[in-house]
């Protein structure tokens, strides 16, 4: 198991003084290599925030990124210190990301083929024969036929799924250390889905990459994840491997959350028989004291779960919850 | 094969072309109308000059005057018994210098000015446009001539002055359009693979915006050609014995009761040039704007 990313106490803030806005707090996580970590929580959870903060993409003048984000390369490098520059060079290049929309994410103006030989010769001194012939190998890696003829394309003349797959040709055409995908399965048809998600767990296998996954999907987390993390309101709520995750959640929100997931046997019904949770994710200004889930939770206990602090507890075999009463309502389903 | 990739390549740009801009503007009857005269005036003032038997300089004092159809003088003489002709092509080829001269140079202005104040915005940005709507604030034509009298008045000078006086308009369309595709998310894509603020500007937002730059630019050599004229005409700009349009106009004043054709001959060349323009301008703003393939 080789590290490739350790992120330590990461925390994001937007605003400055007193409007200041805590969004992510103290997310610690390490990447592996050939192994796929999934962030998952709703919209409003910080996932998102959490991959821009780590390609240091958040305005300087309006955010603030704290903690710690190393990359395990040849030699260890902190990216929170590192210069815009040398950070430009690292992106696209040791850190890729593919993201939600495939339909808007390549320039309308240019071929594909020119899309991609660029962010090849952006990084690498790289004759344009060479990329072109780099370029035609990305496509046919990503699975799209006649790869040759496609380079001369337009985005327009593409499905989401096939720009999609551009779009993760051109973030794997560096060979990067770590690949992040934000929710990029969301646009897409279910099928298409199970595409993409596959050729994302062959390309891996193929380079060794570490990648961070975002969702708010656990039906793409049991397909794709070897860890998971849950999040909730800018925080870790539960961190383990998938399969304990799933089959055995500790944190009542997690399993709320893939409660709420619409599945086959539901199908047929009534209304009101998917669950739901109650609520919304708090905003950041607004966040309850204690467990910040406990408004929404069933099992919450007024004296207790409204009490800070509510400390990231192990349940063993580097199972994490947050949570006061994990122990409790385990007992109780058991 | 390299040459195979290549030969498909160039053939879905040029299908990009004719499937869509191109047909749309072949399509638009006014602007093919204003293409074809714009090309049959540049050719006239060009070849024109070296066709006719008289030199725009030589005088031909018993010939004062004459109306047109006169002997060889078809566009007949002015007050010198110059042939009108002749300085009517000479003036055309400088008062289309002097308007794509300063379309260049204010589109650059303009594009350069909208392109950094959308992209970097806040401050950059709240500067920069306040600075373009404060030289909005001026009128234009006593901005012009308040320039034109302090300087050398010459064609080059006239054509910065023009295109100091008229990027603006580049500058605000640019800047909107910049603002709107910034946000776009091949834009975070670009910036995600490491792409710098120059490349990000000139690369990949700058050909997304070429359309709208060439529909101002083509307007606003309308706008030149007809500004250029306007100074001349106040004696500020072209100086004679060099012809532009403009200044033909001016000479042309006094003589308006007996000589008429002076002043309509100018004018005809005037107004075609620029209406011409405009109407290219309008088919290029439809053939460029996708939503019209829609109906």
């Amino acid at each position: 198991m080789t590290k490739v990313l350790t992120v330590e106490d990461l925390t994001i803030s937007f605003g400055t003084g007193d409007s200041e806005l805590t969004v992510v707090h103290k997310v610690n996580f390490t990447l592996e290599a050939g192994k796929t970590l999934a962030l998952v929580g709703e919209s409003g959870s910080g996932k998102s925030v959490t991959s821009l903060g780590i390609m240091r993409l958040l305005s300087p003048s309006q955010s603030r990124v704290q903690g710690k984000i190393v990359l395990h390369s040849d030699e260890d490098i902190d990216l929170l210190s590192l210069s815009e520059s040398r950070m430009r060079r690292l992106r696209g290049d040791r850190i890729a990301m593919i993201f939600q929309e495939p339909l808007t994410s390549l320039n309308p103006v240019y071929t594909i083929g020119d899309q991609i030989i660029e962010a090849i010769r952006s990084h690498r001194r790289m004759s344009k024969r060479n990329a072109r012939q780099r370029a035609i190998e990305l496509i046919d890696q990503v699975g799209i036929p006649d790869a040759e003829h496609r380079l001369g394309t337009y985005p327009h003349e593409l499905s989401g799924g096939m720009r999609q797959r551009i779009m993760i040709a051109i973030a794997l055409a560096l060979e990067p250390d770590i690949l992040i995908a934000d929710e990029p399965t969301t646009a897409l048809d279910v099928t298409v889905q199970a595409q993409i998600l596959e050729l994302l767990n062959r390309l891996q296998e193929e380079t060794g990459m570490a990648m961070l996954f975002i969702t708010h999907d656990f039906g793409v987390v049991a397909d794709i994840a070897d860890r998971t993390i849950v999040m909730y309101a800018g925080e870790m709520v539960e961190e383990g491997s998938t399969e304990t995750v799933l089959e055995r959640p500790l944190m009542p929100y997690t399993s709320g959350l893939m409660r709420a997931v619409p599945k086959l046997e539901t199908a047929g019904l009534k209304e009101g028989d998917l669950e739901s949770i109650e609520g919304f994710v708090p905003h950041p200004d607004n966040r309850p004291t204690g467990c910040s889930f406990h408004p929404r939770c069933t099992h919450a206990l007024a004296g207790t779960c409204d009490v800070p602090p509510v400390p990231i507890e192990d349940a063993g075999d580097g199972h994490l919850v947050r949570c006061k009463r994990w122990k409790t309502l385990q007992e109780a389903a058991e | 094969m390299a040459a195979a990739t290549e030969q498909i390549q160039t053939n879905s740009k040029l299908r990009f072309f004719e499937s869509r801009t191109l047909r749309r503007f072949v399509r638009h009857r006014l602007a093919i109308t204003g293409l074809v005269m714009i090309v049959g005036i540049g050719i006239l003032c060009v070849v024109g000059p070296w066709l006719l038997p008289h030199d725009m300089l030589d005088i031909n004092i018993r010939d004062r005057f004459s109306p047109p159809l006169t002997d060889t003088f078809i566009m007949g003489t002015d007050e010198m018994g110059r042939d009108l002709a002749a300085r009517l092509f000479m003036a055309g080829r400088v008062s289309l210098m002097v308007g794509i001269a300063a379309m260049i140079l204010s589109t650059l202005i303009g594009t350069v000015i909208g392109l950094v104040a959308g992209y970097f915005g806040k401050v950059t940005g709240t500067v920069l446009m306040r600075l373009t709507d404060s030289f909005l604030c001026f009128p234009q034509i006593f901005l012009l001539l308040t320039l034109a009298a302090f300087l050398e008045p010459n064609a080059f000078m006239i054509t910065l002055i023009i295109a100091v006086t008229s990027w603006m308009e580049v500058a605000r369309i640019v800047s909107a359009e910049i603002r709107s595709l910034r946000e776009r998310d091949f834009i975070t894509a670009a910036r995600i693979s490491g792409a710098s603020h120059r490349w990000i500007m000139f690369r990949e937002l700058l050909p997304n915006t070429i359309g709208p730059i060439i529909v101002a630019a083509t307007l606003t050599i309308a706008k030149a050609i007809l500004l250029e004229a306007y100074v001349s005409f106040l004696g500020y700009g072209i100086q004679p014995p060099m012809p532009s349009w403009g200044n033909m106009l001016n000479n042309a004043q006094q003589f308006l009761d007996t000589a008429p054709w002076l002043a309509i001959i100018p004018g005809i060349a005037i107004t075609a040039a620029v209406t011409s323009f405009n109407f290219i301008g309008d088919g290029l703003r439809d053939a460029l704007d996708a939503r019209s393939d829609a109906q």
